[in-house]
Parts: C-alpha cells; structure tokens; sequence
C-alpha cells in the first residue's frame, strides 16, 4: 500500500445539512475560537458521515474554510488516519480484523471470503457497488475473535460459513443480528458460563 | 543562568537554550538535518541525540532545553551508536543516486553519513518511490530522496507566509506536497531548496548545470531591489550560475526572493555587447571610436546634455554621469526618477528607511502607507512576518496593497485618515498612544507630487508627537534611489527631458519622445529605450564591476566583480572617462579608487561602508501641510518583470505564467 486512495470521481459541492451544520455549531463551542482548528478531527467525521462514509475533496476545503486553516493542513489530518476514507466505501464497509488474536483464530478465512463475495481488491467496491471491505488492526473483541465490523456493528465468533452467510445477505439487506454469530450473549464462556459461580 | 557540563566543558547559557546550542557554545559540534536556527523546532530527525547523565536513553538536543546541572556527553560509544542507528533508518529509503544528484558535493546526508554513518545497511528490501511532486518552474523535486525533516514545511509556514505545504499520509508512506500540487505562492519560495537537507528540493534553473567545486564563488550584493540583499554569486567561466544567499543578520538573515536568486539568467540574454549606431533609422554595430565620434559631433553642436540613471546603477557611475555632465555641459542636468517622485531634500532622513530592517523585529505598532512590501521589498515582508508571528504586533494599512504573508487592518484607502490620526480621531491613534515602537512604512506609490509632501509632513508629525521619529520609513523600490539621493543626482526629471542630448545609463521605465532628440543608451540590455537610441554603448550588469551601492535603509555596501562585461561592453564608469577623453574634456580621474575618493570628498557619508547612517533622525522638522483628500492609487508592480535583467529571463517568465495560471484556478470562477 503506498499512501491513501484518493478518489478521482470528486463531487463538485460540499455543505453539511443544516443538522449537521447544527453539530458543527455544537463542536466548536468546546473550543476557544483562536483554537477552533482542534475541531478538525470531529469535523471531518462528521462529513465523512453525511457523505456515505467517504470524504470528498470539497469536504476538505469546505472544512479548512470553516476552521480558517490551510486546505492542506485539513489534508494531512485527513490522509494520516486510516479511518478517514477519502474515496466510496461500500453501503455494507466491512472491516477484517486480522490481528494475532484473530489471526490465530482464522480471519485468514475470512478474508477469502471477502474476496469471494465482495471484491478481489481491498478497498474497492464490489460489483453491485454495495459493499467493500479492508483489513484493519485489533478492533478490541479478541475475546470472541475473528471478527469483523460492518458499518457500526460487531459479527463476532466467525467462522467461513457464517461469515459467507453475512456476506451473501448483503445482496437482500438481510443482515443476520450482530453480535456473536455462534448465539453466546457477549463474551460468555461458549459452552457452560463457570466463573464467579458457586459450585 | 543555568550552568550545564559538556564533555567536561563547564559553561553557563542563558535560560530557553536547548541543549543543542549549549553544545554548539562549548564548540562541539552535532549533526543535525532537522534543526534550523530560523525556524521552530521539530525533533524529528532524530540525529542529534546526545547522552545526558541520568537520562536511560539518548535525548534529542535539538529540542531538550537545558536546565541547572545537565551533564551532557557528544562523544561517546551511546552517542556514536544512536548517531548510526539514526543514519542508517534514514538511509533505508534514500536512493544511492548522489552521482546524478545535484546536492552532490553540498549535501547534508552526504557529508553527515561520512562522519556519523555506520558505512553499510542492514536493509535488504526494495526501496520505496515516492512521485515526483510538482511545485512550481523553481523547485526540481525528487521525493525519493526526502528524508522528511520538515523544514520546507516550516519554512512555507512560518517564514513565506503561505502554508501551502504540508505532509501527507504516513509512516513509510509519509509524502510532502502543496495541496494538490500547486505552484507555491510566495515571492520567497526558492528558499527551501537551500533548506533542504538532501537532494529532495533542488533548483530547477540550476538542474545539472554544475557542481559546487566547479563554481566561483564571489561575495556581493543584490540590487533587484532596495533592501540590498547580500548574496554569493557562483560564476563558471563568464556565467552566472547560480545567485544563493549570504547570512546578513541586519538586511536578509538568510533568505532571498526568488527574484534576486533566479533573474540572473537574465545576463546571459538579450545582451548589447557592442557599441552601436543609428544609420538611416538602423541600429548597427560599430566599434568604440565610431561611437564616440558621433557622439562628439552631436556634442559640438549642442552642449545641452541631461543625464537620467536606472535603478540598478551603482555609486561611482552616477557620480561619474554627474561629472561627465559638469564638465560638458557646465551643470548637471540629471535625474534617477523615471516616475513621479517627490523628494524632501532638506534632510536626508525624510529619504530613508530609519527603523533600520533590523529595527523592525522591535517595532510593536506597524503603519503601511500606500506600500505593498510583499513586492517592493520581498525581504522586508518577511521581517514583517517575523514581528507579526513573534509579538502578534498589529499591521494597519491605508489603501489596499492586496494579499499580504500577514494580516493588515484596513483604515481605509483615503489618504485623509493621516490628518484624522494626528488629530486623534482614528483607531490607530488609540494604538499609537501605547506603542512604544511605531512604524510607519511609505510606500512609493503615494510619493508623488500631489501627495508626497502630504504624506510625509503628516507621518512625521505623527511619529513626533510620541517622540518615535526613528519610526519613519520610506520603501524604496530601486537599488540606486537612496545612492543618488546621497550623491544629489536629481533635479527635475521633465527639466531634464528637455535636453536635446539624452544620456541614459540603465534607464529603461521613462518613455521618451526621440523627436528632435539625440538619445545615447549606455546599458546591459536590448531594452525599450535601447530599441530608440542613436548610440548604443554597452556597459556592465551588477555582476560584472566593482561598485558601491546604498540600501533604502542608507547603508553603503560594496558589490564585487564576479565575471566580465561581454563582448566588447566595458564597466560604465570607464565608458564616461573614456568618452569625456574623446570629448577632449577628460574627467580627473583614472581609477576607481581616484573616483571614489573623489566621491568621498563630495559626502564622506558614502565611507561608510556596511554601516548604517550616523544621522540623528530627532532633529527632523515638520511642516503643517494641507490636507489632501485623494486616495491610494497603487502603482502596478510587474514583480517578476521590473527591471531589464529579469525581463530577460526565462525563469522569471516562467514564474510570472506559474503565477497567472495559478491565481486563474482560484474561485474566480
């Protein structure tokens, strides 16, 4: 990977909706105004949001221009961290956690299944342009791994069967409930919940 | 004052010291790539690591600040082995390309993994490419070879004024750019490729051109503009090579406009080499004698001869002009000013830039009148810039000078608002009554006939009444302005028009009606007023004499002779003593020692050389002048094109196309 894709199809305008605008408004006031530029980070999540989980250039200058900084100290923020996408993301943005825990535990699998049922590249859209996925670092639930997260959600406790069935369901929007896909409430012991019990 | 130990060496430093420099005082020596003196620090180069007793690891010295008691070690077994492991991380992704690398030979990396460098890689992976980014026609840049020290980043930032650069992604995919590779827009860009450690950012002009042992390299000065930059001119055979900047903590610390650095390719163009004559309205070529011969015709039938000077002409020609005119014609009808110029001859302060450029870093309160330093005096905006970001100071305008490095409260463009200060009734006649510094900076544009007087009377008496008459500044535009004031080598510019023999040295902006007119043009340059002459003689660019010339601040500094006139063009000074033998009416002097010294005794102020002028700016007068009511009228500055030589470069053509384009993908649209 050699530095963040950067989409070639831009949007021409960006402004955020007057709910968001409302937001902006709310973000701000937590910071003096001659440091107001510290909302940066806030402000491009925001816009990342109301534009299907993708910042468009525009957005990087609509936001400059509301911080009065330089479009290009925007840029970097943006470019720096990965959960920033500066091109589209899938309506379903699978992200693979393949860190040890997972690792050991078969995300390998699951990134099979990925580029079977999404795309054969990371980062791209799938056919239906529905969906995309990427790798990502621990996501924090090395408990039930693998596991993957889809927009908002946890599937945790994966295997290549279920993850095949999320997957497929992608094309009807009938995404089974997140959470454990093996039925197991949080990070309960899977067969017979033991600690802390009196025996 | 805290005492701190290096190596043995006990010395005391003044408090906010970083370690970095306590270790330079002692005199030891520590590499460094991100660290620059002029800029803030970063600390992320990682090459200065000292060992510090107590400390477990090697701290960075760059941005450590010494404290009562450090014992600090530069040349141990940690220090070395920090000092090689740093080296070879930022070696791992530079290319091994220094033979096609145009730092070769003065490069930082270079020399530092010579003496610092463990002399081999561990690495055994393909090295990374970065693409090529594009920065304007100044910059060559060859991002492979970055080591991302950051300095052009802090550079554009804090001391151009335009934070266009930033760095983009990271980790090993760390790149620097413009946003979305723009030109930089700044008057002060090419500075960064002095900055930069490696080969990353080198000069386009300059590209494969020569290497830095190959060059001559000669001390001198700038005359592009009135700050008096100095510079070193590095020369190879009769070419300008190359112009870099020359630290001078009082004029330019060490930075350029791209002007001064980049229109030297202009002296290698559209040069006159050859004296010539006007035959049948054809300009032809001819040899000295034939010049001067028909030269002295026209004299003997009229001894009516004006003189007018250019704004790049040093001391000893004006004087020379003058003398020449004297002896011919028995006064010296001569001027400098090829526009509408008033001038307070009274006292030579009401002409200079008294706060000093130095004096500006002090000021707390800045006044711009009708001046746009940005472009008349690249240099001193960033003095500016410094005083801005350093002590917040304010700066007040009156009338637009558009885009400045820094922010400018307007208090309107209607040259009245003077009068309403000195009587109180402005904002900034609040400000004043606190400011221990004022300044207030005049631009040319507004030292007119009609409003010079107006101006000046009333900034004086403005500045007096808070007794801060050092605070009077006036922007000079021109190198020779201030030296031919000094020399009284003006008139009237329509008095001297009317002459039937012209004499122009360099004098290119003034339009001339040739009817009835005999014009000689001595000169570097096929210019506008070449193109009319009846006799071309060719004189010598800044570059090619001995010369004295004197800043906007009064100070006198000595510009030396890096290559020679070509052809058959000769310095201006021998032209006029030659000319005035021809003329059978020599002048009396044969060296230009016997001219300066004959200079000296006409103002032994000019002696002075390097120095500021001992004149005590309190002993000023003022007059009470009638308000005038008229507003600000810029006059148009073509920044890349004022004068003949950068009219003749390439690069700076390039840069003025660079810069159109760039203004016409703004949001115009």
């Amino acid at each position: 990977m050699s530095g963040k894709h950067v989409a070639k199809n831009q949007p021409k305008t960006f402004i955020f909706s007057s709910e968001n605008i409302k937001k902006m408004k709310e973000i701000l006031c937590k910071y003096p105004e001659t440091r107001k530029k510290s909302a940066v980070m806030p402000l491009l999540y925001l816009a990342q949001k109301q534009n299907e989980g993708w910042i468009p250039l525009v957005a990087i200058q609509y936001i400059a221009d509301q911080l009065d900084v330089p479009y290009i100290k925007v840029y970097e923020v943006a470019t720096f961290y990965t959960m920033y996408k500066l091109a589209p993301v899938g309506k379903y943005f699978v992200q693979v956690c393949t860190t040890t825990p997972c690792a050991i535990r078969g995300s390998g699998k699951i990134i099979e299944m990925c580029k079977k049922y999404i795309s054969e590249r990371e980062s791209h859209l799938s056919n239906d342009e529905k969906s995309s996925w990427i790798e990502v670092e621990c996501l924090g639930a090395c408990v039930n791994a693998p596991m993957i997260q889809i927009n908002e959600d946890y599937y945790e406790d994966l295997d290549a069967d279920s993850a095949e069935k999320i997957f497929k369901s992608f094309k009807d929007d009938s995404l089974p409930k997140f959470g454990s896909q093996k039925g197991r409430k949080g990070s309960e012991p899977i067969k017979q919940r033991l600690t802390l019990l009196k025996n | 004052m805290p005492k701190v130990k290096v190596d043995g060496i006990e010395i005391e430093v003044e408090n906010g010291t970083s370690v970095l420099q306590a270790c330079e005082i002692a005199g030891k020596e520590i590499p460094r790539f991100c660290y620059h003196e002029r800029l803030s620090i970063a600390g992320n180069c990682r090459m200065c690591l000292v060992e510090m007793e107590k400390s477990p690891k090697p701290v960075a010295s760059c941005a450590m600040p010494v404290a009562e008691g450090q014992v600090i070690y530069t040349n141990t077994e940690m220090v070395k082995k920090a000092r090689e492991g740093v080296m070879e991380f930022l070696l791992i992704n530079h290319p091994l390309d220094c033979p096609i690398c145009d730092q070769g030979g003065e490069c930082d990396l270079q020399d530092q993994s010579v003496k610092y460098g463990g002399g081999t890689s561990r690495y055994e992976l393909n090295k990374r490419s970065v693409k090529e980014k594009y920065m304007g026609p100044l910059i060559k840049t060859q991002m492979n070879r970055c080591i991302h020290c950051t300095r052009c980043i802090r550079f554009a930032e804090e001391v151009a004024g335009v934070p266009e650069l930033g760095s983009i992604n990271r980790g090993e995919n760390m790149e620097i750019t413009t946003y979305l590779e723009k030109t930089l827009d700044s008057e002060l860009s090419a500075n960064v490729i002095d900055l930069c450690p490696v080969g990353a950012l080198t000069s386009k002009p300059y590209a494969f051109e020569a290497r830095p042992w190959e060059l001559t390299k000669t001390e001198t000065i700038d005359v592009m503009d009135a700050v008096g930059s100095n510079i070193r001119v590095d020369t190879k055979g009769w070419e300008v090579k190359r112009i870099l900047p020359r630290v001078n903590e009082d004029i330019n610390e060490e930075w350029i406009s791209d002007k001064t650095r980049y229109a030297c390719d202009g002296l290698l163009t559209n040069r006159i080499d050859h004296p010539y004559i006007r035959k049948n309205g054809k300009l032809i070529e001819c040899s000295w004698d034939e010049a001067f011969l028909k030269i002295s015709e026209e004299v003997s039938k009229t001894a009516n001869i004006g003189g007018l000077v250019g704004g790049m002409v040093d001391l000893e020609t004006i004087f020379a002009l003058k003398d020449f005119l004297i002896k011919i014609s028995g006064s010296a009808s001569i001027d400098f000013r090829q526009k509408d110029f008033y001038i307070d001859s009274s006292h030579l302060c009401n002409n200079l830039f008294n706060t000093s450029i130095a004096g500006i870093d002090e000021s707390d309160l800045i006044l711009l009148v009708g001046a746009n330093p940005r472009l008349e005096a690249t240099i001193i905006n960033s003095r500016i810039r410094k005083n801005f970001i350093n002590k917040k100071t304010e700066i007040f305008t009156i009338g637009d000078p558009g885009e400045q490095t820094y922010k400018i409260i307007s208090l309107g463009d209607n040259l009245k608002v003077l009068k309403d200060i000195e009587n109180n009734n402005s904002i900034f006649s609040e400000k004043i009554k606190t400011s221990k510094k004022p300044i207030i900076i005049i631009g040319e544009s507004v030292l007119n006939a009609k409003q010079g007087r107006f101006v000046l009377e009333t900034s004086k008496s403005i500045l007096k009444k808070y007794n801060s008459l050092n605070g009077l500044n006036i922007l000079h535009q021109s190198a020779s302005s201030v030296g031919a004031i000094m020399l009284q080598a003006y008139t009237n510019t329509e008095e001297v028009l009317k002459n039937e023999i012209l004499y122009l040295i360099g004098a290119d902006e003034i339009n001339i009606d040739t009817k009835n007119k005999f014009v000689i043009y001595q000169g570097t340059h096929g210019s506008k007023n070449a193109k009319i002459a009846d006799v071309i003689l060719p004189g010598a660019a800044y570059t090619e004499k001995n010369g004295l010339y004197v800043n906007l601040e009064g100070r006198v500094q000595s510009a030396f002779k890096a290559s020679f006139p070509p052809g058959n063009a000769k310095e201006d000074w021998k032209i006029l003593r030659a000319l005035s033998d021809a003329l059978n009416k020599p002048l009396k002097f044969n060296t230009i020692e016997q001219l300066r010294y004959k200079m000296f005794e006409f103002n032994p102020a000019l002696k002075r050389v390097d120095q500021l002028p001992s004149i005590d700016v309190n002993t000023l007068g003022t007059e009470n002048v009638e308000v005038i009511d008229s507003k600000v009228n810029y006059l148009p500055i073509d920044y890349y094109h004022s004068n003949e030589i950068a009219k003749s470069s390439k690069t700076m053509l390039e840069c003025k196309i660079a810069r159109q384009s760039f203004k016409k993908t703004g949001t115009e649209n």
